[in-house]
């Protein structure tokens, strides 16, 4: 058996994620998203590579969501109500309950903002979220005889999942996007030590090294602090979810401690919608905040007040949050044209930003004037802070996962093409583990080996006592965040004993293995013993050796006593 | 107690809680402490009865599937002995620790009132004297019907007993595969009844057994009963025994008191047999009978009944007082009473008096994975999960962690201004013996407006003994709390068990057939029950590796193939591997093992084949397979066989060993 692994999206790439893998006859979508760098085709993964009649439902066993981003699930709509697949969805209950907004704002985004044609509507959106399954974390799902999923804490955003699956013996783990290090919210990527064949993995930050998160965040707050000190109004582009709780706890906080009275804005009801979602899904939070909701919930904002166009053009120094991130379009593309002509005002920019978009000419060194169209040009005087803390593992991260999971093999997805040729380098010298970063729509084979069932007696087993069990202590050194699980270590129970039986094999019957006397009395027949006597025959000098124990000798080795 | 595979699992560690009634309520007045007979000390709680017999240290793991299951746990755990491990699921674990904190911040105000308990050995009512004093029924309680209960009784454990128990307890998620030993992997499933409570599957390398507790097919709060993830298990041990319950009341959900006696359903007694079908054509009617629909509405039926008797009472001025113990029921009543509050423009405060009641409505906002789909589906749709939130938010609802008579009603300003009557009061039950219930009771008891809810269940009449006159209402209800009997033989059916072990009590109620697929064994208390084996053999992996090294050889004349097989035994989680030993394997043909005989002319061929040439020699007597080869070239040796016995006699190693090959080449062999 082999697993076969189609890079459908995010292939030497950030944008689109889509894997679909095939395991002992069982066909799995992982992820399902759109790439924001494109408007044609290309914003989507090329579905009819997994079918050509586009008949999905039998092509694919069930396509599973890691998180609620667009380049995570924002195909899905399209790929369920307008392609048609009719299959199982899942996904963890913070993504079930998120990524329809993120879908809607997407849609509202592209179709009443842009004027395009819309690609999928809301009643779309809607009908699609009925199909999905939800998911808890670590809960053993039975998708259906003989596929079984997991799903594993992953960081990143709200609800983030690390993928299990498993068919008979062959197990393979699609990380999604994940932190190793917690951040204000979330706490960092767990997972248990598995027997997996294949991992596949993001490598957003394929050769970065990150330094303490401490000394970033607070970069960040001497720039706004400064900026609104000085009049100054601060633009922080985001994501509805995640980035911005995160942020907004860190303002929070530091608003309280400072004693700061400018107000924090949110722009229009989904990020104030998506704290109330927050609420209620404490439990995927870091252990710090799920520790003291019961007295305050972190994600009732004390300083933050949702915002309005007015007061775009008011005076006097404020924070806005404002969606999108990148600043491709919607409201934070608004309100750049607007603020970023004064120097006095600051834009933060989220880590990453994909190309094409404001957010990726900004990063690009500092331009001072910035064509949007033919027509429109924005004359760019403001600071830029690009915020440096990405909820992505960095090099290192996925170093340790890789090792600590040790799978037979690595596929890379999720980043950029020369970091990925580095990183998959480091894998296989420093790991030695097989390693592959293929483009969209190549296809990767993997070779797995399988564990053959048979029967063994109770007589065998007892000859290996339970006694003899000791259990197998893990020999990796100990992870600096110590982020992984152990606990699966322990279930493991070596018996360090050789044993030995003899293994019958019937043609319709499961192979058994049973002890010598056992067998002999299945065949019911008499042992027939052979003794050795190194003496002339005519003399009567015996050698009690008998060949009939397992310690007995084969008579070449010359090893046993010839006591006579 | 679970004997598995050389472990010793305990499945729960509650409370007898109702045992808590022999105690007296503190006083507030002398002339309370009428003649109850009640004992008049610090109480001690109730354990599981031959519990105490048990060696802590040989119990591995214990398995909690309700709060109630676990508020025995610091007992066990904070005894030095006891190493195993405790699995709960998260959310039970979670509520069972609020429950444990509750009991001894209640508790705390009886060592307020009596003095820390200092004298070691046991107290005052403990002793014979004293207990020859206590009335009949009381002194059954205390010592069980031969005395032997007496040393079940524990003095509570304190905080600190319960931090130490919690760090002892895994959580666990529904379906999360945990491993014990690495030998049994258990698995908890939603069985309906509370919020994150569950049924346990128990699977070792030759048992899958379903430990089954009280469950409910359809909740209005918690995740439904999924009993499909419990199909396929050899083994189901049925201990709900909730239905035992029903029985003894004879089928009427409601109980008032004199003045108020309103029961509901006359019409469906619980446990009519003949309503027990035998048969089902296949598995959709099984399915349909299993529905939990009509169950559910029955429930939402009875919540109902109680806010409109509720509502009576407040509307004739008197003040209702629920202790109610069921989180579920009390979730339920609370949206309930709110919505009807409003409907008939009543505008009455609804307190919440309970030192977990902050954390426990907190928590149960923020665990829609622990929910019915309904509840989930507020989350999607960005609602509250429950009704108590926007309650809280409007201060419809107000929440006071203690409450004792003096701060209630007396001067401190802040209670005084949030407290009014007419109110609904829901707070801990604890048996009516500890907490705000019992200043709350003091106060309404002969206020015949008043109406006082409680859970049907212990005896009604002890608990409010020292309340004595009654005159305020008393509503009993019962709420569904297990399978019902109806439905346990559909539900076997669909689950297809090899055998059931079933308690002995039940067995009239409600009576099972065994057949041919699948037997039944009932089970007593105190009594070991020996359940015999299905599968003879151990599953096992062969690792790739080593079904590589094998060397396959086919006896033709029985159609099989042999290899002899050497390797190393691994467990993981609770899945056999055999896996290629590190060390050197001898990789020879050589036969350790012969079985019948050598036919001699095929064996002096054999011998030639090597360059060995001898002459067959027959016995004298003529015995059959009796018969010697005598060697002369290359060397002088000799061969002597009988039925079951060679012995080769020859000075050169080398050359014993060649015959020993050829000698191999004819006999059976591995």
């Amino acid at each position: 058996m082999a697993i076969e692994c189609l890079v459908l999206g995010a292939g030497q790439e950030v944008g689109k994620s889509c894997v679909v893998v095939s395991i002992g006859g069982k066909r799995i979508m992982f992820d399902c998203g759109m790439h924001m760098g494109y408007l044609d085709h290309r914003r989507y993964p090329d579905f009819s590579l997994i079918s050509e009649t586009g008949d999905f439902n039998s092509a694919l066993t069930c396509i599973i969501i890691t998180h609620f981003h667009l380049d995570h699930v924002g195909a899905l709509p399209y790929f369920t109500e307008v392609r048609g697949y009719q299959g199982p969805i899942f996904m963890t209950y913070p993504t079930k309950a998120m990524a329809p907004l993120m879908l809607e704002d997407y849609r509202k985004v592209m179709v009443e903002r842009r004027g395009e044609e819309e690609q999928f509507s809301h009643d779309h959106i809607v009908d699609c979220m009925k199909k999905v399954t939800t998911l808890d974390l670590k809960q053993t799902v039975q998708v259906d005889k003989d596929l079984q999923i997991r799903a594993y804490y992953a960081g990143h955003v709200l609800g983030a999942a690390m993928i299990y699956a498993k068919v008979g013996d062959t197990a393979m783990v699609y990380t999604g996007d994940y932190n190793m290090t917690p951040d204000r919210h979330l706490g960092a990527a767990q997972i248990d030590r598995l027997q997996l064949d294949l991992l596949i993995t993001e490598s957003t930050y394929a050769t970065t090294i990150r330094d303490s998160k401490y000394a970033r965040e607070r970069e960040f707050l001497k720039a706004v602090h400064k900026c609104i000190s000085g009049g100054g109004k601060v633009l922080i582009p985001t994501f509805a979810l995640g980035r911005a709780q995160e942020l907004c706890i860190l303002l929070d906080d530091y608003w309280e401690r400072m004693n700061l009275k400018i107000p924090i804005y949110f722009s229009a009801g989904l990020t104030i919608q998506a704290n109330k979602y927050y609420k209620m899904l404490i439990g995927w939070t870091s252990q710090k905040i799920k520790d003291t909701y019961a007295i305050r919930n972190t994600f009732d904002f004390k300083h933050v007040c949702p915002f309005d166009r007015s007061l775009i053009n008011a005076s006097g120094p404020c924070v806005l949050f404002a969606t999108p991130g990148m600043i491709s379009g919607g409201f934070s593309l608004e309100v750049f044209k607007q603020w970023a002509p004064s120097e006095k005002n600051l834009v933060t920019l989220p880590g990453y930003c994909v190309a094409g978009t404001i957010g990726h000419k900004l990063m690009s060194g500092k331009p001072t004037r910035i064509d949007i169209d033919k027509d429109t040009h924005i004359d760019v005087r403001c600071q830029i802070h690009q915020l440096s803390f990405s909820p992505h593992t960095d090099a290192k991260g996925i170093m340790d996962l890789v090792e600590f999971l040790s799978p037979k093999h690595v596929i890379l997805v999720h980043g950029e093409k020369p970091k990925m040729a580095t990183l998959k380098g480091r894998i296989q010298s420093e790991l030695g583990i097989q390693c592959n970063d293929p483009a969209n729509n190549e296809t990767v084979l993997i070779p797995t080996t399988q564990n053959v069932k048979i029967n063994a007696t109770k007589m065998f087993m007892r000859s290996c006592s339970h006694a003899d069990f000791h259990s197998v202590k893990n020999s990796l050194p100990c992870l600096s965040d110590s982020s992984f699980g152990d606990s699966e270590a322990s279930n493991l129970v070596r018996n360090e004993k050789v044993v030995e039986g003899i293994l019958v094999m019937e043609k319709t019957k499961t192979a058994k293995i049973v002890c010598e006397d056992e067998f002999l009395q299945t065949l019911h027949v008499e042992e027939h013993k052979v003794q050795f006597e190194y003496s002339c025959p005519a003399e009567k000098c015996r050698e009690q050796v008998s060949c009939q124990s397992n310690s007995g000798p084969p008579p070449s080795d010359g090893n046993f006593s010839e006591t006579c | 107690m679970l004997e598995l595979c050389g472990f010793r699992l305990l499945l729960e560690c509650p409370l007898d809680l109702s045992a808590l009634t022999v105690f007296a309520p503190i006083s507030a007045t002398d002339n309370d402490a009428n003649a109850s007979g009640l004992i008049k000390a610090q109480p001690w709680y109730k354990t599981v009865a031959a519990l105490h017999l048990w060696d802590p240290s040989l119990i591995g793991a214990i398995l909690v599937s309700t709060p109630a299951g676990m508020l025995g746990l610091p007992f066990l755990a904070r005894n030095p002995k006891f190493s195993g491990k405790i699995y709960a699921t998260e959310a039970t674990a979670r509520i069972g620790r609020l429950m444990m904190e509750e009991l001894v911040a209640m508790h705390a105000e009886f060592v307020q009132f009596y003095g820390p308990d200092e004298r070691p050995g046991l107290p005052e009512w403990m002793k014979w004297e004293e207990l020859e004093k206590l009335p009949p029924a009381l002194r059954e309680v205390v010592m069980g019907e031969d005395g032997e209960e007496l040393g079940s009784w524990m003095p509570l454990y304190s905080a600190s007993d319960i931090k130490e128990c919690m760090q002892k307890v895994q959580s666990v998620k529904y379906a999360e595969e945990v491993c014990y030993n690495g030998t049994i992997i258990l698995k908890a499933f939603s069985s309906g009844l509370e919020i994150g409570s569950c049924n346990w599957t128990v699977n070792g390398p030759r048992r899958n057994i379903t430990y089954l507790s009280s469950s409910i097919f359809e909740s209005s709060h918690a995740m439904d009963f999924d009993y499909h993830s419990l199909q396929g298990n050899d083994l189901i041990l049925f201990s709900d025994l909730s239905s035992l319950n029903s029985m003894a009341k004879k089928g009427n959900d409601f109980n008032g008191n004199n003045n108020h006696s309103e029961p509901m359903h006359k019409d469906a007694p619980l446990c009519d047999v003949s309503a027990i079908r035998t048969d089902y054509d296949n598995e959709d009617e099984i399915l349909r009978c299993l529905g939990g629909i009509d169950e559910n509405l029955e429930e939402i039926d009875k919540i109902s009944f109680v806010c409109s008797c509720i509502l009576d009472s407040l509307q004739m001025g008197g003040s209702a007082l629920i202790p109610v113990g069921r989180l579920g029921v009390v979730l339920l009543l609370l949206e309930q009473l709110s919505r009807l509050l409003e409907s008939s423009h009543l505008k009455v405060p609804i307190f919440m008096i309970s030192t977990a009641a902050e954390e426990m409505l907190a928590f149960t906002n923020a665990v829609p994975e622990w929910l019915c789909k309904q509840r989930q589906q507020k989350l999607f749709s960005g609602e509250a999960l429950f009704g108590h939130v926007e309650l809280m938010d409007e201060k419809k609802l107000l929440l006071f962690p203690i409450l004792n008579s003096s701060n209630l009603f007396g001067t401190k300003t802040l209670h005084r201004m949030m407290w009014q009557e007419p109110c609904i009061v829901f707070s801990p039950h604890w048996s009516l013996r500890l907490g705000p219930v019992v200043h709350l009771l003091r106060r309404w008891h002969a206020d015949p407006r008043c109406v006082l809810v409680v859970e049907e269940g212990a005896d009604a009449e002890v608990a409010l003994l020292p309340f004595k006159m009654v005159a305020m209402k008393v509503l009993q209800c019962s709420f569904l709390s297990g399978i019902r009997m109806q439905k346990v033989r559909p539900l076997l059916e669909m689950l297809q068990p090899k055998l059931v072990l079933f308690p002995e009590d039940l067995r009239l109620q409600c009576p099972l057939k065994d057949d041919s697929s699948c037997s039944i064994l009932y089970y007593l208390k105190n009594v070991m029950l020996h359940v015999p084996g299905l599968r003879s053999d151990f599953e096992v992996c062969l690792a790739t590796d080593l079904a590589f090294q094998l060397k396959p050889r086919k006896l033709t004349e029985r159609n099989m193939a042999i290899a002899r097989l050497k390797g190393q035994l691994l467990l993981n989680n609770g899945k056999y591997l055999l896996v290629a030993s590190k060390e050197l394997l001898d990789l020879s043909n050589k036969q350790l093992l012969h079985w019948g005989s050598a036919d001699p002319v095929r064996l002096l061929m054999a011998l030639q084949e090597r360059g060995i040439i001898g002459s067959i020699h027959w016995d004298k007597n003529g015995t059959d397979g009796v018969f010697s080869i005598q060697i002369t070239k290359p060397e002088e040796a000799m061969i002597e066989t009988s039925g079951t016995k060679t012995v080769i006699y020859c000075r050169d190693k080398t050359m014993a060993a060649l015959i020993y090959e050829a000698f191999s080449s004819v006999c059976g062999g591995i």
